[in-house]
């Protein structure tokens, strides 16, 4: 018995003993939960406006990489290929709206999720068709080097990419509270009938909002990408952000930001302090226990709308 | 030809006819609704009311007749564009924003006064929020007007029926509209909440000159409001004029009494 205390409490102590190697997990979980929000939030853009959940948001990040790599590829520079790219995410988004969407509205929620998973393999498939299956490399042309500050070792690519989630993501929450578009996007995702009676068009507000999840695909898209290659797995991130929607509620952008930070550093630390103890691979359930731990207490999340119902 | 409501009615309905598969919902009905009145639709359940209330403000499309408004015609048009040319509307169960405060759901009202860039919205700055702004003083406006301070940051879904009524009554003022069209704007109310959204209609209509065209029930209610009353059975009108002709119109004695048929 008190050896298994000792082992359980044991981590407390290192991290005690060795603040700036924490500092570090710290940031590193960080740098993950920042994509997790972005995969995250492109769920919960589409979700709030539409209803519609979409499974495809995955491959929507693995198709907007792929896209980046292979114009670079095909020797256009950075700049120049991260414009056409997020052109190409705005062309998307218009021929989803009009093939898929206008052809299903009025259908329920089931028939559109089942069209999103169409569309999951469509575009994995037409991804690789493009571009090619093999694992490529993506250099946007920040170097993977890390400096000291105060004895912690932080990396550039990854301050980076952080700071330009968390610049994104903050344009986004402020966007959606307080401007007109917003203010659209969330009318339609309460009542359309109501929406199109005081002159939202709701073709126009579905291709905004695939257009910015489109958007925020190609940011976690070249995130991730240049962290660790762009390759079929990428579009399996997509799996992670499920339990952060659960942590921070489908409806909510800050509530999209928190849960994906949470289960970020969460699973980085308990990886790798508690690992050792249970010989490792934490990372890979932490994320769905806690969610489910989540789903028993609170099941409309941390920051979800409460289903409010009057009978 | 002028755009402005000059002499001359704001609306114009000519024969129109809607079909839901054997169903004629509407046929050929026609009414007219002078600029400033107060006009009632009314008829037994099923007369083809709400029909003709989703016929003018797009959201159903009639196979045949015409609508006419402020002397143009806009027979087929979605119901953005409706609302773009200055009709709004209320639904018979309120269609509230249910997850968004009062405010915000009055501020949705007023979208299509709103112009602005997609960037200058999301930094919110200069034009952006001195527009903001300016809105907001005008939803207040109409907040003062209604009552309804108190409730202004709860959150729609949470408010008493007779309240949601007065706030969705709040948005569609919010647009400014020239014509404003009430599905059932007091079903379900008791004694007091209708003689409060009776005096809301009249104070609407008498303030800010706003063409009303109301569907109800509430006979003595349409009595006392209206200028002027359509009846409508089985998808035809079956009357037409003020109130006092109305209540001694036989054929709209014997639709809501009955008569024997056939007989």
């Amino acid at each position: 018995m008190g050896d298994l205390l000792a082992a359980l409490l044991g981590p407390f102590k290192e991290i005690v003993g060795s603040p700036t190697f924490f500092v570090e997990v710290l940031l590193g979980g960080i740098f993950a939960g920042l994509l997790y929000s972005l995969v995250a939030l492109g769920f919960v853009l589409i979700f709030k406006a539409s209803g519609v959940f979409n499974f495809a948001q995955g491959v929507m990040v693995l198709f907007a990489a792929l896209t980046l790599v292979g114009l670079m590829e095909r020797g256009a520079p950075v700049v120049l290929a991260l414009v056409l790219t997020m052109a190409v995410m705005v062309a998307l988004a218009f021929a989803i709206e009009k093939l898929v969407l206008r052809p299903l509205v009025n259908q329920e929620y089931i028939i559109l999720f089942m069209a999103t998973i169409g569309l999951n393999f469509f575009l994995e498939g037409f991804g690789e068709m493009l571009w090619g299956a093999n694992v490529k490399r993506l250099d946007v042309g920040i170097p993977d080097r890390s400096f000291m500050l105060k004895g912690v070792q932080i990396n550039q690519l990854e301050l980076t990419a952080a700071i330009t989630a968390a610049v994104l993501v903050t344009v986004l929450a402020v966007f959606f509270q307080r401007t007109r578009i917003g203010r659209a996007l969330r009318a339609v995702a309460d009542d359309h009938e109501a929406a199109l009676s005081i002159g939202i068009p709701l073709k126009t507000i579905w291709v905004v909002v695939w257009s910015v999840s489109g958007l925020v695909a190609l940011v976690a898209g070249v995130m991730w990408g240049a962290k660790s290659g762009v390759q079929f797995s990428l579009s399996l991130i997509a799996l992670k952000a499920l339990p952060v929607l659960i942590l921070g509620g489908f409806t909510s952008v800050p509530g999209a930001i928190a849960g994906g930070l949470i289960i970020g550093v969460g699973e980085k630390v308990a990886e790798v302090y508690w690992g050792p103890l249970v010989g490792g691979a934490i990372e890979n359930w932490f994320a769905y226990v806690l969610a489910l731990g989540f789903l028993l207490i609170r099941p409309q999340g941390l920051f979800g709308e409460k289903i409010i119902e009057r009978v | 030809m002028s755009a402005t409501s000059g002499p001359g009615p704001l609306l114009e309905v000519e024969g129109i006819s809607v079909r839901f598969g054997a169903l004629l919902a509407l046929n050929g009905v026609s009414l007219s609704v002078p600029g400033g009145e107060i006009v009632a639709i009314i008829g037994p359940n099923g007369a083809g009311k709400t029909t003709l209330l989703n016929c003018i403000s797009g959201f159903y499309q009639p196979s045949a007749g015409r609508i006419v408004f402020a002397g143009r015609d806009r027979t087929r048009l979605s119901p953005p564009d409706v609302a773009a040319l200055g009709i709004a509307r209320t639904f018979q169960n309120v269609a509230l924003f249910r997850g968004m405060s009062v405010l915000d759901n009055i501020m949705t009202g007023r979208i299509l006064k709103m112009r602005g860039s997609f960037l200058l919205d999301a930094l919110w700055w200069g034009p952006a929020r001195r527009q903001e702004l300016a809105h907001r003083a005008f939803v207040e406006r109409i907040i003062d007007f209604l009552e309804i301070q108190a409730i202004r940051k709860t959150p729609a879904g949470l408010l008493p029926y007779g309240l949601q009524k007065r706030v969705e009554l709040a948005r569609a003022l919010a647009a400014e509209p020239q014509l404003l069209l009430l599905d059932e704007p007091m079903a379900g109310m008791n004694v007091e909440e209708k003689e409060d959204m009776c005096r809301c209609i009249l104070d609407v209509n008498g303030e800010f000159g706003t063409t009303i065209a109301l569907i109800e029930h509430d006979m003595g209610v349409v009595m006392d409001i209206c200028d002027h009353v359509v009846v409508l059975d089985y998808g035809r009108k079956i009357a037409d004029g003020t109130p006092d002709q109305v209540r001694k119109d036989q054929a709209v004695l014997d639709a809501y009494l009955g008569v024997a048929h056939g007989g």
